[in-house]
């Protein structure tokens, strides 16, 4: 039986997946991996997370978000409140890590959802900026909100952990600014791959099925898509709270890989979201792949500039500012086609069919 | 009384929030890109205002018409260097460049003047204007930043609807093919649009330093993306909506800030612009988008 053309790019992808989380585990166990690059391997995964996921967005649905790292924070701290409550109710640690990654991502994808009806049916830029002023709401509410625990059940609270007014037995499990600290340190290489492949699939399965040809119909042409008799409301909410509910998971992964979770602009602030939006529009928008591989160079990028000390981040901007320019002027494109490896070593290259 | 005075910081908060909204509509409208490193342009106006004011000595009219000039003079080499050669390519491409030329701006003063953030002297040196036998008082920024501004938009306005270069900036906005055709030269129209933005955001980082005098890399950049908000809530593209949203978001900002909660205000400003954008989904003043087949 032949293997269809999307199912084997799908299929090599997770294959190099597999094979580098391999490459490393030997790395870790041979012990000839440095304690930064240990230390990265599960942001790398968190972040290709991400990537990924405001890929569905931005590349098959087609429309520009600015706010993804708030559904980040909202998995974050749902997870997170989560596995602190729960630490000694549930001894099993990989039961209650698994609740945590389901709870993270349904809070997610219902603030996805209930954005997603209240949004999009604003267009282009516009949705962009109101996805940005969401994220920095989620963020600037996390900042003021006390939610404490006791016998009685929760206690909220705005003003501080005080005015929560617990039992003696209670404890403050979100403080403010504090943000959450103790949480279990659940989140390891393997999960993280394991969620990073999953993310994959599932986002490849919907993309090729019934509803994303009906999502990439409302991309291409809403007009017309709406014409053929599909709901496109239903499709935009579908993939934008799928896309929220994988950020979520990305954002179970944070905030089970640090001690202390505060959502501060550096984390989940609107600059996160660039960030992740670099990743994709690097990629190749609507390429799941490319933002997977992006996301890695460019989260190693900055790490491995290091030694460039204070220039680091200068270099950086004006590395992405050439890699835009080349990629898209239309001068370099030109160059980069007469000057292609195919023109030199034809050999190595199968022609391409002409005509369909 | 206190109602009243916190009215007026609002409207003064709010005028430099509309001088910047008027850099970002303008560009959006002609070049329709969302110029993210405008706020760090005003961030460097700050800069340079600070050190020639500070380490220079020379007298603030000199600081600021300096800042104006160089401000000017970067919009336009950015322009020039990173926007131009992307003009036809897609809008998300020229995002992500715009980001990488903030990234560089900031950085890049981080590298010239330090980490550590500078106490901006004020370019303004007017008295406080005292009322009602001393319940109100309004102080000497207030007096020149609200005036100003009106200055600034009704220049704007007549600069765009009566002279040549301002009317093929319209042409540009509506229609750049047909702006072609008819001999409007779309790359000098473009650089001058980021001209008078430039040197608007180096106005308003005078204004704006002088009353919140905290001077870091990053100081840009969050009155950068309200004014961006501010200009999306009066309808992006057009002069007057800019003006309003950033009245408007000043007042909400400074009300809530007084009355609600100090670390709510930001949350509360991007609440109201949702609410109206749900309500009026193109601003306040933006003009409906007929949508062809």
């Amino acid at each position: 039986m032949a293997i269809k053309k999307t199912t084997k790019s799908n299929l090599i992808t997770i294959a190099i997946l597999i094979i580098i989380y391999i490459v490393c585990q030997i790395l870790i166990a041979t012990g000839s991996m440095s304690n930064l690059m240990k230390g990265l391997l599960v942001p790398l995964c968190y972040y290709s997370i991400m990537a990924v996921s405001l890929n569905l967005t931005v590349g098959i649905l087609g429309e520009l978000s600015l706010g993804h790292a708030g559904f980040m924070c909202i998995g974050a701290f749902a997870s997170s409140f989560f596995s602190k409550t729960m630490v000694d109710v549930i001894g099993n640690t990989f039961i209650r890590f698994t609740l945590a990654i389901i709870i993270g991502a349904l809070s997610a994808a219902l603030f996805g959802m209930i954005i997603g009806v209240a949004v999009l049916r604003l267009r282009g830029d516009y949705l962009a900026i109101v996805t940005l002023a969401f994220g920095e709401i989620i963020k600037n509410v996390i900042n003021v909100l006390y939610i404490g625990i006791d016998r009685n059940g929760l206690h909220f609270s705005m003003q501080d952990s005080m005015s929560l007014n617990l039992l003696e037995d209670g404890e403050a499990i979100l403080n403010g600014p504090r943000g959450i600290t103790g949480t279990p340190k659940n989140a390891t290489f393997t999960i993280a791959i394991i969620l990073l492949i999953l993310t994959y699939v599932i986002i490849t399965n919907l993309v090729n099925s019934r509803s994303g040809r009906a999502i990439m119909a409302i991309r291409d042409n809403r007009i017309a898509a709406e014409t053929m008799g599909i709901p496109i409301t239903r499709f935009k909410i579908l993939a934008f709270s799928i896309s929220a509910g994988l950020a979520g998971v990305a954002g179970v992964l944070y905030s089970h890989n640090i001690s202390t979770l505060t959502a501060t602009p550096k984390n989940f602030g609107y600059n996160m979201s660039i960030m992740i939006l670099v990743f994709v529009v690097l990629g190749g928008i609507g390429n799941l792949r490319g933002s997977i591989i992006a996301a890695v160079i460019l989260t190693l990028l900055p790490e491995y500039l290091r030694f460039m000390q204070d220039y680091r981040m200068l270099i950086y901007a004006v590395v992405l500012i050439a890699l835009m320019i080349f990629n898209w002027n239309p001068t370099c494109i030109q160059w980069r086609e007469n000057h292609s490896l195919k023109n030199y070593l034809p050999m190595f290259f199968k022609k391409e069919k002409e005509g369909l | 009384m206190s109602f009243l005075s916190y009215l007026i910081r609002g409207i003064s908060l709010g005028s430099v929030y509309s001088i910047i909204a008027l850099g970002y509509t303008m560009v959006y409208g002609i070049a329709k890109m969302l110029n993210f490193a405008h706020g760090d342009i005003i961030m460097i106006g700050g800069y340079v205002i600070f050190t020639i004011m500070s380490t220079i000595g020379l007298p603030p009219f000199v600081a600021v018409l300096v800042g104006i000039v160089l401000c000017t003079l970067l919009g336009v080499t950015i322009e020039r260097i990173a926007y131009k050669p992307l003009r036809s390519a897609s809008s998300l491409a020229v995002l992500i460049t715009a980001i990488g030329v903030s990234y560089f701006l900031q950085n890049f003063a981080l590298l010239i003047f330090g980490a550590d953030a500078k106490s901006f002297t004020s370019v303004i040196k007017l008295s406080p204007l005292e009322l009602a036998g001393g319940k109100l008082t309004i102080s000497g920024e207030t007096l020149v930043t609200i005036p100003l501004c009106i200055i600034i938009m009704v220049f704007l306005s007549v600069f765009v609807k009566k002279t040549k270069v301002g009317r093929g900036m319209i042409a540009v906005s509506e229609n750049k093919e047909a702006a072609i055709l008819m001999g409007v030269n779309v790359n000098r129209t473009i650089a001058i649009t980021f001209a008078i933005g430039s040197a608007l955001a180096a106005v308003a980082s005078a204004l704006m330093f002088s009353a919140y005098p905290a001077l870091s890399t990053t100081s840009g950049a969050m009155p950068g993306i309200k004014a961006f908000v501010a200009a999306v809530f009066g309808g992006i593209g057009s002069i007057p909506g800019a003006m309003i949203g950033g009245i408007l978001l000043g007042i909400i900002e400074i009300l809530s800030r007084a009355y609600i909660s100090s670390q709510l205000a930001d949350a509360i400003v991007f609440l109201v612009l949702i609410l109206v954008l749900l309500v009026k989904p193109t601003g306040i003043l933006g003009k409906k988008i007929q949508e062809k087949v």
